[in-house]
C-alpha cells in the first residue's frame, strides 16, 4: 500500500481530517522548496501538494500564476520538481507528495520516462488539471506500473454518470473542486459542498478532499467537518509572494506559511 | 505515412473529437459538461433544418455571402505562371472569414439560451466578429486580447468598444493570443452557466475544431463552384494561411478528398526559421497538449510552451488546430511558411498590383502563392485564401516605415 492510502487511512482510523498545502516548485526559488516542505510538515501537514511550475497554467488565479511565473524565472523544470522531491525524501519517508500541474511537461518528457523517474524520487500521486479520464487511458497505464496513484477531479458542475466513471478510474483520493472558477477566488458555498460530498460519498468508498476557496481556519474546519481533508493553496502562495516582495529571508517565509498550517490543523482538530 | 485514399476525412473528428492523435478534450473537470452539452446539441442542430437555413440566411444577407472569387491577372502576369485566384474574405462584413463562425456561433449560444459570449482574439478580428454579432443578438459581451496585442491593434479595439464589449487586456505570460485564450478559459470556467465561449479557431477542446471547421466550410464550398463555372476546371493548388487555422481548414475541407487539389499552408516564419522567432508549430514544433487539445506546440525540452513571434498578430500563437496536425502527419497538406518581410513584400504587391489591401495574415499566403505560381504552368489554376483586409494593419505598415499617422 502506497503513502497517500497509508496516511488516509491512519487518519480516519484516528478520527481526523487531512490538512494538504499546495505551494509551486522553486517559488520564489528552488532552494527554499525543501525546507519549506519540512517545515509544513511540522505544522501539521499531512501530506504535499507540490505545482509543477507550466508557463500556461489554465486552471489558476493571478496568485498561482505568478508564483509560476517566478519559478519559471528561475527555470525551474519538471525534472528539478522531481529532485526536490527526491531531496525530500533524504528526511521524510512517511509524508504523501502529490505532483500538481498540467500535462504538458508530463507529455514532453514521456509517460513511461516520467513515471520511472517520479517512482524513484518517491513522488506517491499526479493530479494533472487539465486531463480528464476520457484522455487519460495511456496515463493511467503507465503509472500503473510505478505505482503512482493518479488523482481525478470531480467539480460542481459534474453530473452523476461522470462521477461514477471518475470514481472507477481514480486511484488514492478524489479531489473536489468546491465551486466554479479559478484558484484563489473568493466563492466557496459551504452548502452546496454539502449536498454534492454528500452525494459523491454514496458513489465511492475513496476518501474526498475538498480544495478551492480553503482560505483559513474557519473555512479548513467547516469544510473538513465534511470531506475527508482540504487542500490549501493559494493563501499560502500569496504570503510567500508578499514576503518576497518584501525581501523577506528564507526563514521569514517558510515560518509565515507555517503559521497559517498550524493554525488550520488547530482550527481542524478542535472542531 | 497513411495511406491517403483510405481516409474519409468527413469521419474526422471521431466521437470523442480525435483526429488520429490529436485533438481530444484537455480541459479540467468543471468545463467537461459543458463541453459534453455542447457536443450533443450541435450534433443535433448542424442536422436540423431551421437552423440550417437561419445560419444560411445570415450568412447571404448580414454577412454578404457568396464571397467573390476573383481572378487577380495583373499580378498573375507580373509573377508568369499560374492563374492565380482569390477568395475574397476581405469583402464579408467586418472584414475578415471569423464572421462566418461566430454567425454559427451565436446561433449555438442563442439556441442555448446563453446571455454572455466571451472570446479570445489576437489581431482583433475575431474580437470584432463576435462584438458584431453579440450586438445583433443584444448579448453582453466580454473579450480577452493580449495586452501587447491591444497596442499594436488599437483600431480593432476600439472598433469592438465601439460595439459594445469590453475589452480585457491580459496582462499575464508573454500577452499575447494564447495568454488570451488562458483568461477566456478562465472566465468559462467561472461562467460556464451563463456563458458560451465562441473559441475564434480551430483549436481548442471537442466539438470546437469540429463546430468552427464546418461554419468555416463554406469558404471552400463557394470556392469550388465559382472556380468551376468560372475556369470549368478544378484548381490545381489551394493556398492559406495558418495560425490557429480555420480560414485554410475552411477553404481545405471541402478539397480533401479531391486528390488532384494540391494544399499548402502558410506558417509565419516571423525572422526565419532558423532564427527560433517565429510561429511555425508545424515546420518547428512537437506534439504536445495546450488549450484543450492535443496538437504540434513551439515549447522547449520541458515541455514550456515558448514565444512566438510574427508580424501579424493573427498568427502570432504558439499552436495550431488538431485537424491540421493530423492533415500534416497524413501528407495530405504541404505545411509551409512565410517570413515577415516576405509577407510584407506581398502586402505591398498585392496593394499597388491589383488595388487590394490585404491583412498581414493573408499576405503569408500571397507571398507563398506568389513563389508556387511561378513554378506552374500558366493554364494551371491556383486559389488563396485572402482571409481579411489589411486596413487593420496600416499602423503596422506604417511604423515599418517610420511614418507617424
Amino acid at each position: 500500500m502506497g503513502r497517500i492510502n497509508t496516511q488516509l487511512d491512519t487518519l480516519k482510523a484516528d478520527g481526523r481530517k487531512a490538512l494538504v498545502p499546495y505551494i509551486v516548485c522553486g517559488d520564489p526559488h528552488i532552494s527554499i522548496t525543501v525546507p519549506m516542505m519540512h517545515a509544513l510538515v511540522a505544522s501539521g501537514a499531512d501530506m504535499i501538494e507540490l505545482g509543477v511550475p507550466f508557463s500556461d497554467p489554465m486552471a489558476e488565479g493571478p496568485t498561482i500564476q505568478l508564483a509560476h511565473e517566478r519559478a519559471l524565472r528561475q527555470g525551474t523544470s519538471l525534472r528539478d520538481t522531481l529532485a526536490v522531491v527526491k531531496e525530500f525524501r533524504q528526511s521524510d519517508n512517511k509524508t504523501p507528495v502529490v505532483l500538481m500541474g498540467y500535462i504538458n511537461p508530463i507529455e514532453a518528457m514521456g509517460y513511461q520516462e516520467f513515471s520511472r523517474q517520479a517512482m524513484a524520487a518517491g513522488v506517491d500521486g499526479l493530479l494533472p488539471v487539465d486531463i480528464p479520464p476520457e484522455e487519460a487511458g495511456p496515463l493511467i497505464d503507465a503509472l500503473k506500473t510505478a505505482d503512482i496513484n493518479l488523482i481525478f477531479l470531480l467539480s460542481p458542475t459534474t453530473t452523476i454518470a461522470r462521477a461514477e466513471k471518475i470514481c472507477r478510474f481514480g486511484n488514492g483520493f478524489l479531489y473536489y473542486v468546491s465551486f466554479k472558477g479559478v484558484t484563489g477566488a473568493d466563492r466557496l458555498d459551504i452548502d452546496s459542498v454539502v449536498e454534492k460530498i454528500d452525494q459523491l460519498r454514496t458513489l465511492t468508498s475513496m476518501p474526498l478532499l475538498v480544495g478551492f476557496g480553503i482560505k483559513d481556519g474557519q473555512s479548513a474546519a467547516t469544510v473538513s467537518a465534511v470531506a475527508d481533508g482540504v487542500v490549501v493553496g493559494s493563501v499560502l502562495v500569496n504570503r510567500v509572494a508578499t514576503l518576497y516582495e518584501k525581501s523577506a529571508s528564507d526563514e521569514q517565509i517558510i515560518g509565515e506559511v507555517s503559521r497559517i498550517i498550524s493554525e488550520m490543523r488547530s482550527a481542524i482538530d478542535e472542531r | 505515412m497513411v495511406k491517403q485514399d483510405k481516409v474519409q476525412y468527413r469521419d474526422f473528428p471521431d466521437a470523442d473529437g480525435h483526429f488520429g492523435p490529436y485533438g481530444g478534450k484537455f480541459v479540467s473537470e468543471t468545463l467537461m459538461s459543458a463541453l459534453e452539452e455542447l457536443a450533443i446539441s450541435y450534433d443535433h442542430l448542424r442536422h436540423d433544418a431551421d437552423f440550417i437555413a437561419e445560419f444560411d440566411q445570415d450568412l447571404a444577407r448580414y454577412v454578404g455571402r457568396p464571397s467573390p472569387l476573383y481572378f487577380a491577372e495583373r499580378w498573375t502576369k507580373s509573377i508568369g505562371g499560374a492563374q492565380i485566384y482569390l477568395k475574397r474574405e476581405d469583402l464579408n462584413h467586418t472584414g475578415s472569414h471569423k464572421i462566418n463562425n461566430t454567425i454559427g456561433q451565436a446561433l449555438l449560444a442563442k439556441y442555448a439560451g446563453k446571455t454572455r459570449v466571451i472570446a479570445e482574439t489576437g489581431a482583433g478580428q475575431h474580437g470584432v466578429a463576435t462584438a458584431t454579432v453579440a450586438a445583433r443578438l443584444g448579448m453582453e459581451c466580454q473579450v480577452f486580447m493580449g495586452a501587447e496585442d491591444v497596442q499594436r491593434q488599437a483600431l480593432n479595439v476600439y472598433r469592438m468598444k465601439l460595439l459594445g464589449a469590453d475589452v480585457v487586456p491580459v496582462e499575464s505570460g508573454s500577452k499575447t493570443l494564447k495568454d488570451a485564450m488562458n483568461e477566456a478559459m478562465r472566465d468559462w470556467v467561472t461562467n460556464v452557466d451563463s456563458t458560451f465561449y465562441i473559441i475564434g479557431t480551430v483549436a481548442g477542446p471537442h466539438p470546437y475544431p469540429l463546430l468552427v471547421r464546418d461554419f468555416q466550410a463554406i469558404i471552400g464550398r463557394e470556392a469550388k463552384w465559382q472556380c468551376l463555372e468560372q475556369t470549368r476546371q478544378m484548381p490545381h493548388a489551394l493556398v492559406a494561411c495558418v495560425g490557429g487555422g480555420s480560414n485554410a481548414i475552411g477553404l481545405f475541407h471541402p478539397f480533401l478528398s479531391d486528390d488532384n487539389v494540391a494544399m499548402y499552408g502558410v506558417e509565419a516564419a516571423g525572422d526565419g526559421l532558423a532564427t527560433g522567432r517565429h510561429a511555425a508549430p508545424l515546420n518547428c514544433g512537437q506534439s504536445g497538449v495546450l488549450h484543450g487539445n492535443r496538437t504540434y506546440l513551439i515549447q522547449d525540452h520541458d515541455g514550456q510552451i515558448m514565444p512566438t513571434h510574427s508580424v501579424s498578430a493573427g498568427l502570432d500563437y504558439p499552436g495550431v488546430g488538431p485537424e491540421h496536425a493530423w492533415l500534416k502527419d497524413l501528407g495530405r497538406v504541404n505545411y509551409v511558411s512565410a517570413t515577415d518581410s516576405e509577407a510584407l513584400a506581398a502586402f505591398r504587391e498585392l496593394t499597388q498590383i491589383e488595388g487590394i489591401m490585404p491583412a498581414l495574415e493573408s499576405s503569408h499566403a500571397l507571398a507563398y502563392a506568389a513563389k508556387l505560381a511561378s513554378t506552374m504552368k500558366s493554364d494551371e489554376i491556383v486559389i488563396v485564401n485572402l482571409s481579411g483586409r489589411g486596413d487593420k494593419d496600416i499602423h503596422t505598415v506604417a511604423a515599418l516605415d517610420h511614418i507617424e499617422i
